[in-house]
């Protein structure tokens, strides 16, 4: 299983529960990329489609960043495949909003 | 007995206000979707429980949700709004080509007709409808494609399709405008679209009175008098008594004819309110008075609506979707203001009172008669 850390809105967003951590996972067989993390992702949680990737580019989208075990993943294409402890569900896929607004 | 309830969309989420026909005591409900931009949110005339509203967010982009118990709870329904074909480019702001790019849903507006279907007018400029209670979107591409489209600019806001008008009269037209291209409408029900500015003159486009470009901030019309429209432009108040095929100045005695909302009494067709504000550099009142306007003569002629209004160190903004009119016999009038307060009038703008004061800034205010 895959663990992947979303921000608060977007657990709001997929009807998590408030308590339940940041945390959901997900399963993904291999080869297990970015995209192929979002995709069952948003299989599992279809309100999600359109918030973390631009519906028409594909792309994720500019305010958020994806990071793991301590890498910036962010400029990384869909393609890429998370680290072996990302795969294992070691350590999480951490999808995090800029911070920024007022 | 009748009831009220008003739809509030904010900077930081929706609240649903709640109050019997006396309109004295209000209950407040919310924030729904705390944290997120609620551009817009509207009931259906049909089915008073079917609520739809715009989500949004810089981080997360749009979400759409809709409820069937009048507020009480929501459901995320489909927001994928994917342009027809390849999206083209229009002006940017230095003039030159821009593709056209999905922002946000600005103005959501339920069919008089089916409780399932709805229109919203999104940025970059575009008109989508839905026939399956917002499961799904389909662009109304004849308006983005009828030629205008590449000449279009955005206004500071961005180029947002923030007014859509169905005629109760005739289910083939629809009026929609846009900051900044103007005035639109339909008599096919939204399959072939016309510029309808003639007479609009706006002195910062190099052709003042061109065919589009025009800043209208928003246009409102009485259902008994669909072919009678009133307009807030950047600057002037217009009136047309043709469709919308020529327009007339009818700013008469206003402090400033800058301004972002306009609207028309329940019952009586010829009675307007705007709020005037100082101008396109100075977002707030005149002098920092908080006044609505009242004209009684269809425009001209306007009085100043103050009572109960803060008269100094007032300094909000009323935008142009945040004011709305209920229909019990004494017309309730009620706006909001970027200050986050909802005022409410129950004798048609003589005297007014906050119903709610301390909201996050209001983007936009709808009003639901109850029986």
């Amino acid at each position: 299983m895959i663990c992947v850390a979303l921000p608060y809105h977007l657990r709001t967003l997929a009807g998590l529960e408030p308590g339940v951590g940041a945390e959901v996972t997900v399963e993904v067989a291999a080869p297990v990329t970015i995209g192929r993390v979002l995709d069952a992702l948003e299989s599992r949680y279809p309100t999600l489609r359109g918030t973390i990737r631009d519906y028409g580019t594909g792309q994720r989208r500019a305010f958020l960043r994806f990071f793991a075990c301590e890498e910036d993943l962010s400029h990384e294409g869909m393609d890429f495949e998370l680290p072996q402890t990302v795969v294992e569900g070691n350590e999480p896929l951490l999808i995090i909003g800029a911070i920024a607004g007022g | 007995m009748s009831s009220v309830r008003v739809l509030v969309g904010t900077r930081k989420g929706a609240f649903v206000l709640n109050s019997d026909g006396k309109r004295k005591d209000w209950q407040v409900s919310g924030p729904f979707f705390a944290g997120w931009e609620i551009y817009h949110v509207k009931g259906s005339p049909v089915d008073p429980n079917r609520l739809y509203a715009s989500q949004s967010s810089g981080w997360f982009g749009q979400t759409m949700q809709r409820s069937d118990d009048g507020g009480a709870t929501w459901t995320p329904v489909g927001n994928k709004f994917a342009y027809d074909g390849v999206p083209g480019t229009h002006q940017w702001y230095d003039g030159t080509p821009h593709p056209w790019e999905f922002k946000r849903v600005w103005h959501l507006e339920p069919s008089l007709t089916d409780a399932n279907t709805v229109y919203a007018g999104v940025e970059d400029a575009a008109l989508f409808k839905s026939t399956d209670a917002g499961a799904t979107w389909e662009e109304l591409s004849g308006l983005r494609g009828h030629g205008t489209g590449p000449h279009w600019h955005p206004g500071a806001g961005g180029m947002c399709l923030h007014t859509v008008i169905l005629d109760p009269s005739n289910a083939d037209r629809m009026y929609i405008a846009i900051s900044a291209a103007g005035a639109f409408r339909t008599d096919d029900a939204g399959k072939t679209w016309k510029p309808i500015n003639k007479g609009l003159v706006s002195n910062t486009m190099p052709n003042p009175t061109g065919e589009v470009g025009h800043c209208v901030h928003h246009v409102a019309m009485h259902p008994s008098r669909p072919g009678v429209l009133f307009m807030q432009k950047h600057w002037d108040v217009m009136r047309s008594d043709n469709a919308g095929d020529q327009w007339h100045e009818v700013s008469g005695n206003l402090p400033t004819d800058f301004g972002f909302v306009i609207d028309v009494h329940a019952h009586e067709p010829e009675t307007l309110y705007v709020v005037p504000i100082t101008s396109d550099s100075m977002h707030f009142p005149p002098e920092g008075k908080l006044r609505v306007y009242r004209s009684r003569t269809g425009g001209n002629e306007w009085e100043p609506l103050a009572n109960g209004l803060p008269q100094k160190d007032c300094y909000v903004n009323v935008l142009r979707d945040a004011m709305a009119m209920d229909t019990l016999d004494d017309c309730g009038v009620y706006f909001g203001t970027t200050g986050g307060q909802v005022y409410a009038s129950a004798d048609s703008g003589d005297s007014w009172a906050p119903i709610v004061r301390d909201l996050p800034a209001v983007l936009s205010v709808e009003v639901q008669t109850l029986q």
